[in-house]
């Protein structure tokens, strides 16, 4: 298949402008002074590595040999008969490390050593960015500190041995509600004091310029290479494409390679929480509105005062009260539509596709799969069963154990599990 | 000529720097704040910075951050930042808010200018805003004749010192270090050279802030600056003294008093 990973492509009205605005609102760079000589010279590095054919070339090796990509584009025989479409999943699950970051952190780490610098630093909510940022620095011999909110060091304690058996320092945060957006902050902090020898591995394509555009770049190999397998494979476009969206790099490397074809329905699934309506939830596009988090303008969940609320969805990895400004544009330009998926449905999505294919996803992912089966049966029943649907694929579920065996009572040898067959039924027949 | 530029160059008459105090608004209270920044007024701080309490507030060390959260918890409002910036600013010291850029923009930027010009405010100082995508605020602050204070920092480029100095109304904010704010053992030796660059770009007063403590690095930054910026170790005053009041004032007068003794002698 043809490898255009991370070639550059024309810059289309979807992209950015030369000072990171998407649609000339979203995005920009609302930072301090003191970043902003680092940010310049990161856009620099990133823009001149991504012209030069030698650092592409060896991207794309590091991903092929270390990380099992190009991942697989797989047709899910048991899941397209239920819902009557042709449905496709992209395997990010089976890559190292269990996801789709783990082509942004080698991306970012191979620049971090292109520009010379000796240390990295990053934020994360769950732990999968942190345990592929150390695993990205223990491949690369870079010095990492992982910035992880008290409250979730405390909850994923599994990740956070993880981390330090690579070998990086993971320092918990206290400050603000002591979560994910906090781990920001106090990366920020850091950074303001460290720029010189330090490189920021954002962990989603959220953030001041270029971090959006430029996680975007090392995430779209995603999409790039399944709208060549689903050519190649069935000789056709998809009709849909469909990914989870909580910072959104999963999702905006999926649908960049599509942005142009205007065929093709792009799809994204928010976390809807306990439902939109109870106030519980990280639907930030869906139902928060226009302001400036982190150093972009996007959609956030804010009181009437611009003050961050705290968002909250059962999968730690789309509980951010931001969103990727890309996805911010695409949703204000009409170009994709963002829908809330809830807890619940996630749950039963998880539980579907382990009985019905054999994969257990992340709970990340299993929103875009409950929702994309929604959109696939109505294109099925518009189409017929050749409509072809991908969905991103983008984690797998161990990580995830412990809030499934809560979730469905499981783990008791004894006893059989709650989640029978009649509830996942359930999701099927919506 | 903003009341800001008149302060500096009051002081300039004098001979000696200015001195710039900052408390974040609704701590320990709105009232609270308000008493404890016209102690601060009377004790000799030459202009005044109001922090609005910000949720994700990326360029603070933890006493600002503790002492905002705290307001935040307490559930201090943007508007009683306006009702806090009229209560100094009718004293006559010049009064400026610090805030990040998302309650201002969620306020109505233009509302805000008008608001705080209203309150008597006398501008703005924006740490996460910068001239070239301060757009929205260099134009709502023409319209209103209010100050435009930019943050310079070490790792500023000279274009971008001379970028920000033309951009500047009131002042410039020189960051001392490259870090967060908060309190400091040492004074920066990054900031004179940094100063220099600033006044070499025009002729905008420059105040050097992050890390002064004391009169005696007020005094040390003074022999070069035209302001001394200080916020955490008021800051600090408060936070040791919570529950206590009287206590707390009487360390704000004391450590203004310091301070304004320092930025005295600094030689000039």
């Amino acid at each position: 298949m043809s490898q255009q990973t991370t070639r550059p492509a024309q810059r289309t009205k979807y992209d950015a402008d030369e000072r990171g605005y998407f649609g000339e609102t979203w995005g920009g760079r609302f930072m301090p002074e003191a970043l902003v000589a680092a940010l310049d010279e990161l856009t620099e590095a990133w823009q001149d590595a991504m012209a030069d054919a030698a650092f592409v070339s060896e991207f794309e090796r590091v991903l092929r040999d270390y990380a099992g990509i190009p991942s697989r584009l797989y047709h899910a025989e048991r899941l397209s008969a239920k819902v009557g479409a042709r449905v496709l999943l992209k395997r990010e699950d089976l890559n190292h490390t269990g996801a789709h970051k783990i082509r942004n952190v080698m991306g970012q780490a191979l620049l971090t050593k292109r520009m010379g610098k000796t240390r990295v630093i990053a934020e994360t909510g769950a732990g999968q960015h942190g345990v592929a940022s150390a695993t990205a620095a223990a491949w690369f011999d870079l010095d990492c500190t992982v910035y992880m909110g008290a409250v979730d060091t405390r909850r994923q304690a599994l990740n956070v041995a993880r981390m330090q058996l690579l070998g990086a320092k993971v320092v918990p945060v206290e400050s603000g509600s002591a979560t994910l957006k906090d781990a920001i902050n106090e990366a920020l902090r850091d950074w303001v004091a460290s720029v010189d020898h330090t490189a920021y591995l954002f962990g989603t394509a959220a953030g001041p310029h270029p971090f959006p555009s430029m996680v975007r770049d090392f995430c779209r190999g995603i999409g790039d290479e399944a709208r060549a397998q689903c050519l190649e494979q069935y000789g056709v476009l998809p009709d849909a494409v469909a990914a989870c969206v909580g910072g959104g790099s999963n999702a905006i490397g999926l649908f960049t390679a599509f942005l142009e074809d205007e065929g093709v329905e792009i799809h994204g699934f928010e976390p809807g929480g306990d439902g939109v309506e109870t106030g519980r939830h990280a639907a930030t596009i869906h139902a928060g509105e226009a302001g400036v988090l982190h150093g972009a303008r996007t959609f956030v969940l804010q009181d009437e005062d611009g003050q961050t609320v705290e968002s909250h969805s059962i999968s730690a990895g789309l509980d951010y009260p931001g969103v990727g400004p890309q996805h911010s544009w695409l949703a204000a330009a009409g170009r994709a539509t963002y829908t809330p998926v809830t807890d619940a449905e996630a749950m039963d999505a998880m539980a579907m596709l382990s009985r019905t294919e054999g994969i257990i996803p992340a709970i990340e992912s299993a929103h875009a799969i409950a929702g994309a089966l929604e959109v696939a049966r109505r294109l099925g029943e518009e189409k017929g069963p050749d409509a072809t649907v991908i969905i991103n694929l983008s984690g797998r579920g161990d990580k995830d154990m412990g809030t499934a065996i809560e979730w469905f009572g499981l783990g008791d040898a004894e006893e059989g599990p709650e989640a029978d067959l009649e509830q996942t039924e359930r999701v099927t027949q919506q | 000529m903003t009341s800001t530029t008149t302060a500096f160059d009051t002081a300039r008459a004098e001979g000696r720097a200015a001195l710039i105090g900052y408390l974040p608004a609704g701590y320990p209270s709105v009232d609270g704040s308000i008493k404890a920044l016209l102690t601060m007024v009377e004790a000799g701080c030459d202009a005044i910075e109001i922090g609005l309490p910000y949720s994700d507030p990326v360029m603070d060390g933890p006493t600002i951050q503790a002492a905002a959260q705290a307001a935040l918890d307490a559930g201090v409002r943007t508007a009683d930042v306006l009702k806090v910036v009229e209560a100094v600013a009718a004293t006559g010291v010049p009064t400026l808010v610090m805030t990040y850029w998302n309650p201002i923009e969620r306020y109505g930027v233009e509302r805000w200018a008008a608001d705080l010009a209203a309150a008597g405010g006398a501008g703005l100082i924006t740490p996460d805003i910068t001239p070239d995508h301060g757009g929205a605020w260099v134009e709502a602050a023409d319209a209103h004749g209010l100050d435009k204070v930019f943050l310079v920092a070490p790792s500023s480029t000279d274009e971008r010192v001379e970028m920000t100095a033309a951009s500047s109304r009131g002042f410039v904010y020189a960051a001392a270090v490259m870090g967060v704010t908060g309190a400091r053992d040492a004074t920066s030796d990054l900031a004179g050279p940094l100063v220099r660059r600033v006044r070499a770009a025009g002729d905008v007063p420059v105040a050097v802030g992050i890390g002064v403590s004391n009169g005696d690095q007020a005094a040390e930054v003074a022999a070069y600056a035209d302001g001394v910026i200080v916020g955490s170790a008021f800051v600090r005053c408060l936070l040791d003294h919570a529950g206590d009041e009287a206590a707390g004032l009487e360390a704000l007068r004391a450590l203004t008093t310091d301070l304004a003794q320092g930025v005295r002698r600094g030689a000039r």
